[in-house]
């Protein structure tokens, strides 16, 4: 049961990064040899390189296509573990022995990048960004200008559950914050946890945070925070999004252990599946890890899925959604082979075959105009979930990047760890928008 | 003879150091270029309730961390010192979770305290589960704890090894003398242990101002629940490669160097090891 849930071909952003980085912090450490083991980009006339991270195996598939096709100017693609990535790449660009083309979560990392100019903007006619879903590329969009192509499916946060779970306590999937209170008494009663939650990891918790601002003040609230205005955190909204958490945590809602469970560890998943939990809020790379972990669970049609619940007195559009709406690649300014790599972001990434790879794995790539290939997918199982996925994010207004993505390097600490007081409940709901206006400015 | 040391000691010890003072007055976020700060990062890092709390932190499984592991180690080093072949087979199991590195011992730990489906899962064992990592109250102590099972065979072995260099004349004559076990290990092999006791401790105390892989992985990389188990070396690396202010980082490792200097110098002094007496004076 105990396994370490991989993110499979759906490329989950930040799973395990724990893991991953603590193995190679000696790397991180020592700038040294990140210097020296990373390729130079003049190792060879002809030839590009690009990094990416471990687990991308249908964005090696495209790279091996290109390969096959330009054996002239080969790319030799290099993947990594989650942080030791983050610090090797930033390491590299000092250096100026950063790759061709990087792969990155967009929002706020990617713009640190771009403001120091180490990326190319992308024109239309060079990638042909017009065919991606917009919401998706505005992650990689500064100042009016495209950075980066998307790179692997959809991962919006949605809320799965477990249908005998529920059935057993006599409660329907919640349609709204109330539902979910009283959903959560009942659940209580049944001595099952109502909502797995893997709060030593602090990501997932920050999710409900986020999906809670948007619900209550609408999306524009944390647009205005993330454009840099510091005191935008102190808005009465935030104060209430805390609040929501912490009467979700005081009801129970997440049981006694919920800050002991890691992610990386796969637990809140295998409490999900084994019905010790009746729900739980994560992004979409968890269907794949259930897929793996519990097939027969998935088989048996017990995975139910919804959209985050609304709030009957908040005025975000519940049509909203969070997450992480795809991994970019992008092209280096320094890059002496742009024309090469060029041709590669525009025909070999999310192209026709591509596409069919992700649908087959489970995962919803952002390209406009999916339905006619949704509607052939065979499992009717997987159709179902795919279909979800693509009218979410096709009717949500707004997609709004996780947080810790979103914002400067420098908040995403302060930002966990305040989410972190907050549903421990060791600071009252309105510090947490006093801390972060701090840590902002 | 000291020349090389000295140059070796120079190139990978002191240089880096002055860099890192020098970093320490810059402002640089590892990517762009870097800039000229003086003493903002100190004084910013200096006023900031975190790094105190933090040091607080450190001091604190510094100390106990002395606490728990001396006694432990100091009898398990007794246990072991008298040559057996049962002795000897503990002795090797002891000295097992030395072998495994940090990371793996801290996902190890991390896995058998989870309490849905860790030790706690155990029939019999309900009471275990509880969140120890995950309560700011229970987490701390339970990095001390997994220290502690990671250290205490290392401290146990210099124990045997110093008993094991007490000269066994003192033992028979104090037996002669008709002294029992207890008058002999108070007077004979605790005496004889001083400078033992002072190496564990000098260790054990300057050591603990670099854990940091264990509680990384132990609090999911944050030092966390909250902010609870986030220990000086800690905060600097978030600073430093989380949140890329490499000046600020800098200025707290440096204030861990000098706190690091200023209390091995402390422990040899209190202890008069400096003075280097003979340890077997009047033999």
């Amino acid at each position: 049961m105990r396994r370490t849930p991989v993110s499979g071909n759906l490329g989950s952003p930040r799973v395990r990064r724990l893991v991953a980085s603590a193995v190679t912090l000696a790397a991180a450490m020592g700038l040294a040899a990140c210097g020296t083991s990373g390729p130079s980009t003049s190792s060879s006339a002809k030839g590009l390189t690009m990094w990416a991270l471990n687990d991308q195996t249908i964005l090696k598939e495209s790279v091996d296509a290109y390969n096959k096709d330009h054996s002239d100017a080969k790319i030799t693609l290099r993947l990594f573990a989650n942080d030791d990535y983050k610090q090797k790449l930033r390491v590299a660009f000092g250096a100026n022995q950063a790759p061709d083309i990087f792969f990155s979560w967009g929002g706020g990392a990617l713009n640190d990048y771009v403001k120091a100019g180490k990326v190319d903007a992308l024109t239309t006619s060079q990638v042909n960004s017009d065919r991606y879903t917009p919401s998706v590329m505005q992650s990689a969009t500064f100042d009016g200008k495209v950075y980066g192509v998307p790179a692997n499916g959809l991962a919006p946060v949605v809320l799965y559950y477990n249908k005998k779970v529920l059935a057993d306590a006599g409660v329907e999937a919640p349609k709204t914050y109330d539902d979910l209170l009283a959903a959560v008494k009942k659940l209580k009663a049944k001595d099952v946890v109502p909502l797995s939650l893997a709060a030593n990891s602090k990501w997932p918790t920050l999710m409900y945070l986020e999906y809670l601002l948007d619900r209550t003040g609408g999306a524009e609230k944390f647009t205005k925070i993330a454009s840099g205005d510091s005191a935008a955190w102190q808005d009465p909204s935030v104060t209430k999004a805390n609040q929501y958490l912490q009467d979700l945590a005081k009801a129970g809602a997440f049981g006694d252990n919920a800050s002991s469970v890691n992610y990386d560890q796969g637990a809140s998943t295998a409490l999900l599946y084994t019905g010790k939990a009746a729900m739980e809020v994560m992004g979409t790379w968890e269907y794949a890890n259930i897929a793996k972990a519990a097939p027969d669970f998935l088989k048996k049609g017990d995975l139910g899925y919804s959209a985050f619940p609304a709030l009957t007195d908040g005025s975000g559009d519940p049509k909203n959604i969070v997450g992480n709406p795809s991994n970019f690649l992008s092209l280096n300014a320094s890059s002496k082979n742009k024309a090469d790599a060029l041709t590669y972001l525009k025909d070999y990434v999310l192209n026709d075959s591509q596409v069919d790879a992700y649908l087959a794995a489970g995962s919803v790539p952002p390209v406009n105009g999916l339905e006619s290939k949704l509607a052939a997918v065979k499992s009717s199982t997987d159709k179902e979930w795919l279909t979800f996925v693509y009218d979410l994010v096709d009717k949500a207004p707004g997609f709004q990047l996780s947080w810790d993505q979103a914002l400067p390097s420098d908040q995403a600490d302060p930002l966990l760890t305040n989410t972190d007081k907050s549903f421990l409940r060791q600071i009252p709901p309105a510090e947490f928008g006093t801390n972060m206006s701090k840590a902002a400015s | 003879m000291a020349a090389p040391a000295l140059l070796l000691f120079g190139l990978f010890g002191l240089v880096p150091l002055g860099g890192v003072v020098v970093l320490s007055l810059t402002r640089w976020d590892g990517l762009g270029s870097i800039g000229w700060e003086g003493i903002g990062n100190w004084s910013s890092v200096l006023t900031d309730g975190a790094t105190w709390q933090a040091l607080g932190l450190t001091v604190k499984v510094m100390l106990v961390s002395w606490l728990v592991q001396t006694p432990i180690a100091l009898a398990l080093g007794v246990f072991q010192a008298p040559r057996g072949r049962l002795r000897a087979l503990f002795a090797v199991l002891f000295f097992l979770p030395l072998l495994l590195s940090a990371v793996a011992i801290g996902l190890t730990w991390q896995a058998l305290l989870d309490p849905s489906f860790g030790i706690g899962a155990t029939p019999g064992l309900h009471w275990l589960a509880k969140p120890l990592l995950g309560s700011p109250d229970l987490a701390l102590y339970t990095v001390i704890f997994v220290i502690a099972w990671q250290f205490i065979p290392f401290h146990a072995l210099l124990y045997q090894a110093g008993i094991r260099q007490i000269p066994t004349a003192l033992y028979e004559a104090a037996a002669l003398d008709g002294a029992g076990p207890v008058s002999r290990f108070r007077h004979i092999t605790l005496p004889q242990l001083k400078y033992t006791m002072v190496t564990s401790s000098t260790l054990m105390l300057v050591g603990s101002l670099t854990y940091f892989d264990l509680i990384f992985v132990l609090s999911g990389g944050n030092g966390g629940p909250g902010d609870s188990t986030r220990v000086l070396p800690l905060a600097m690396y978030i600073t430093g490669f989380q949140a890329h202010d490499m000046g600020r980082a800098s200025a707290v490792a440096t204030l861990l160097v000098v706190f690091g200097l200023g209390l091995s110098m402390l422990t040899t002094r209190l202890s008069g090891f400096t003075r280097m007496d003979s340890q077997q004076e009047g033999m």
